[in-house]
């Protein structure tokens, strides 16, 4: 009110002045400061104002967006998603980045340095934003382009995350064709790049190379044993029921609780005698998950998330490296699931669960992406190439895409050319490698995920 | 002295410059502190890591976040 006022008065001492100065007086409106809320509130205002609330399609497909994210809730964040961040967690602690770079600098064996390279994104990828500065350091400082190409597809592409939750929620052949065409793309780009570029790669310049400071603590069999389990207990917790209630099959899924806690308790044996953690409080955690496990045998998901908070609860309580492990895994938790979270409710509301329809039609989907022509597969490769997936928001919505009728070859396509090209990161790339080499680059992606989607789809259509 | 933090801008590079930021501060040294975030100067130093702390051109640190203690120690 008091405003109103005062600018009334303003107002009137203005018209009292001559024209000239009227027009020299700085206007108080700051366009900049503005044009953004402005239009932020006039978005959300046509929203709602054209809000097809009547329509039933529009509120049939808010309902299965709802009922995505609750069978996303339900079947895969405890048993699946939980594990996998504390793999990744894991990996980002225990595995020693300097290990691993020395195959990547200058006087490292060819050879050896481009299979490290395809599969190394799964252990560096620790945070998306040091890929750039470390395919810069490989391309100029060490192993050359080649490598330092194959480095900078595999590292979004083949990270453990991805590959888990592809395989648990597009089934295991896409998961593990997703894997082995990330590794063999790596290597396949990195090379042809080496062999197009070579005369302009003679010249590199040769300084001082500075490695991240090693802290290995345990054997590479050590943490491959320590992998090993955390897999194994993740595999046997998400196993599902066979449809025939007999074979092998189902007879590791009648005991797979029990599997599950036997991982559970060589894993707690393995932080007790390699992390110092003490013995008492793994007994102890063991002990009320087991209670919990009794007296409750039906509902194993509660033993299952009473396990998980005494793992954290292990973890942060001892220091060193453990604590790491912990704080590793939440900086993963908190940056990816409110992004999947997002992504989970958008597939929902743009395409439905598999079976039924959201917003978008399915016949849409069948016509652009349907089957296994080279123009399904090369559709979906271009549009995987520009679009942008943020971390793990690929599966939904490839989930809802082919529950409305796309097929396996385009949705392998668009697996192996999404997550490692998007428009903005093809602009951050063009701007350390110039756009020639970009270009080259990128048509390389889209050429064979185009080619992998139609081997794969005549394979497993 | 110059100090120059290199990164991309992600939260542990961000963490390391406050870490050193404090450091000096505590010092009482005078010293400049810049946050180099160019991809290609970073990789002009030959650091295969980031957040990496570069002190007169020197680099002192490579993939991690370094401890107040040990900066101090750096710049003294």
């Amino acid at each position: 009110m008091s405003d109103a006022l005062s600018l009334s008065g303003q107002n009137k001492t203005l018209n009292v002045l001559p024209d000239d100065d009227v027009q020299a007086e700085p206007t108080q409106i700051d366009w900049k400061t503005i044009l953004k809320p402005l239009s932020l509130i006039t978005g959300v205002f046509l929203l709602f104002f054209f809000l097809p609330v009547d329509s039933s399609r529009f509120t049939e497909s808010i309902v299965e967006a709802l009922a995505l994210t609750k069978w996303y809730a339900r079947e895969h964040v405890l048993l699946c998603l939980v594990p996998a961040f504390f793999i990744a967690g894991a990996i980002g602690v225990f595995v020693s980045q300097a290990a691993v770079m020395k195959y990547l600098g200058a006087g490292a064996h060819k050879v050896i340095s481009y299979g490290v390279a395809s599969v190394s994104g799964s252990i560096l990828a620790v945070c998306s934003c040091t890929v750039l500065p470390l395919f810069a350091g490989i391309w100029k400082r060490g192993a050359g382009l080649g490598p330092a190409v194959a480095f900078l597809y595999s590292g979004p592409a083949i990270n453990v995350l991805a590959i888990i939750l592809t395989a648990r929620i597009l089934g295991p052949e896409l998961g593990a064709a997703r894997a082995i065409g990330a590794i063999l793309f790596s290597v396949v780009i990195g090379l042809l790049m080496h062999i197009m570029f070579r005369k302009e790669e003679q010249a590199k310049a040769t300084a001082a190379l500075h490695m991240p400071e090693p802290e290995v603590e345990r054997s590479l069999g050590q943490n491959g044993l320590f992998f090993a389990i955390m897999v194994a207990l993740l595999i046997s917790a998400t196993w599902s029921k066979p449809a025939q209630a007999e074979g092998l099959w189902y007879a590791v899924y009648s005991v797979k609780w029990i599997l599950t806690g036997v991982f559970a308790l060589s894993l707690g044996g393995l932080m007790v005698r390699w992390m110092g953690v003490k013995l008492y409080k793994v007994v102890g955690a063991a002990a009320v998950v087991l209670a919990l496990a009794l007296a409750v045998p039906h509902e194993p998901l509660g033993a299952f998330s009473a396990g998980i908070v005494a793992f954290v609860v292990l973890l942060a309580t001892t220091r060193g490296e453990s604590e790491t492990w912990f704080l590793a895994t939440w900086d993963f938790a908190k940056q990816i699931l409110p992004l999947l979270l997002a992504g989970v409710l958008v597939a929902g509301l743009l395409l439905g669960r598999p079976g039924s329809e959201g917003l978008i039609p399915s016949g849409w989907v069948s016509g652009l992406v349907g089957g296994n022509s080279i123009w399904a597969n090369l559709f979906a490769s271009v549009v995987g190439a520009f679009m942008y997936f943020a971390t793990l928001t690929e599966v939904p919505i490839l989930q809802g895409l082919i529950g409305a009728g796309m097929g396996k070859g385009p949705a392998l396509a668009l697996l192996l050319a999404g997550p490692a090209l998007s428009l903005p990161n093809m602009l951050v790339i063009r701007s350390v490698m110039g756009t020639r080499k970009t270009v080259v680059f990128v048509s390389l992606v889209v050429v064979m995920a185009t080619v992998s989607g139609v081997v794969f789809g005549r394979f497993f259509a | 002295m110059e100090i120059k933090i290199l990164g991309p801008g992600c939260p542990k590079c961000q963490q390391t410059e406050s870490v050193v930021k404090e450091a000096v501060a505590e010092s009482g040294l005078g010293a400049s502190v810049e946050k180099v975030t160019d991809t290609m100067e970073i990789a002009g130093y030959g650091v295969f890591g980031t957040p990496a702390v570069v002190i007169d051109d020197e680099v002192k640190s490579v993939g991690n976040i370094p401890k107040k203690e040990d900066v101090l120690g750096w710049i003294k």
